[in-house]
């Protein structure tokens, strides 16, 4: 009838979708790649500190944290200041030196993070350094959040 | 005949799955990522001393920061202002002899901060940023100067890095805090 015919195009129709298992590895590894499960359970509350000129850590093998705050009670209340290494409270100051001293024969060129509550006291922070000093551990870290 | 001819199946695995099970993984994967926050302002803390009595510094090479429980601030006994910090760090780090009161050289200065017990921790990390500030800004100045190129750019364990970091090392000292 119609002298012009449309023409049609000779491409296929739909997304060829047999690259989706790749992208999708792709993805797959990346998360692996980047993931770190988190290892301990924080018994403690802790709202970094905001600072500028902070630094990466690159090397994550080497590091160790303390995390310093107020401890979590049940309930959303929030108890005195405790320090956590690992799993669990620390009750005596002195006995972190031991622990240090014990992760530094382990590693020795252990970086240790502390990571403490913006509003806990300084007081608290310096019994941990002097511990650190006394283990042999004096490369530290203060965990900080960049400032947005 | 015993009956031989049997009917192949065919060797190949189903591979349509694949997908779902990579799927399956991925979601686990996002699901437990913590993308961790590994940032920090590195310290080095001194040893504990043995007998021997630290090396006597000249009163000029030393620059006495306190912070009360306040966040107020002590430079050298005169009261400043937390903004105005890193400008004094600054003046005395890169003074090179020329005021008497202020550092002979960058290599001799040194900043040592002090703290109540009682001062909140993020007052003295806003303390230390401010001087770690300082030292990179004095860092980044002579790269500049010197290269051509911001200091951040200079790759970690380079020899020009390494360079800047011998001409502003960073001696900061944190002093243990009074009983209050």
């Amino acid at each position: 009838m119609s002298k012009f015919k449309k023409k049609q195009a000779n491409t296929k129709q739909g997304v060829p979708t047999s690259a989706m298992p790749d992208v999708v590895f792709m993805l797959l590894i990346f998360f692996m790649v980047t993931t770190v499960l988190r290892e301990v359970e924080l018994q403690v509350q802790i709202d970094y500190a905001v600072a500028e000129n902070i630094e990466k850590i690159e090397q994550k093998r080497l590091v160790s944290y303390i995390y310093i705050g107020p401890e979590r009670l049940g309930g959303g209340r929030l108890g005195e200041t405790r320090v956590q290494i690992d799993d669990a409270l620390v009750d005596d100051i002195n006995a972190i030196r031991n622990i240090m001293y014990d992760k530094l024969m382990e590693q020795p060129r252990l970086i240790v993070s502390l990571r403490v509550d913006r509003d806990s006291e300084f007081g608290i922070v310096t019994d941990v350094q002097q511990e650190l000093r006394h283990a042999g551990t004096l490369r530290i870290n203060y965990s900080t959040r960049r400032q947005l | 005949m015993l009956n031989r001819k049997r009917k192949r199946e065919s060797g190949d695995i189903d591979g349509s799955s694949l997908a779902d099970i990579a799927f399956l993984l991925l979601i686990f994967f996002l699901v437990v990522t913590t993308i961790d926050v590994d940032t920090g302002i590195g310290l080095v803390l001194p040893p504990i001393p043995d007998d021997i009595e630290p090396p006597p510094v000249r009163e000029r090479n030393l620059m006495n920061i306190l912070v009360n429980e306040r966040g107020m601030v002590l430079i050298n006994e005169q009261p400043a202002a937390i903004a105005t910090v890193r400008e004094r760090v600054k003046e005395f780090i890169s003074n090179r002899g020329v005021d008497p009161e202020l550092s002979e050289s960058p290599d001799d200065a040194i900043v040592s901060i002090k703290t109540d017990r009682r001062t909140p921790y993020n007052i003295y990390i806003d303390m230390l940023d401010e001087v770690m500030g300082a030292y990179e800004e004095l860092r980044h100045a002579a790269s500049m100067e010197r290269f051509g190129v911001p200091f951040s750019s200079l790759s970690q364990g380079s020899e020009r890095r390494a360079e800047i970091q011998e001409m502003y090392p960073k001696k900061i000292s944190i002093a243990e805090p009074d009983e209050g």
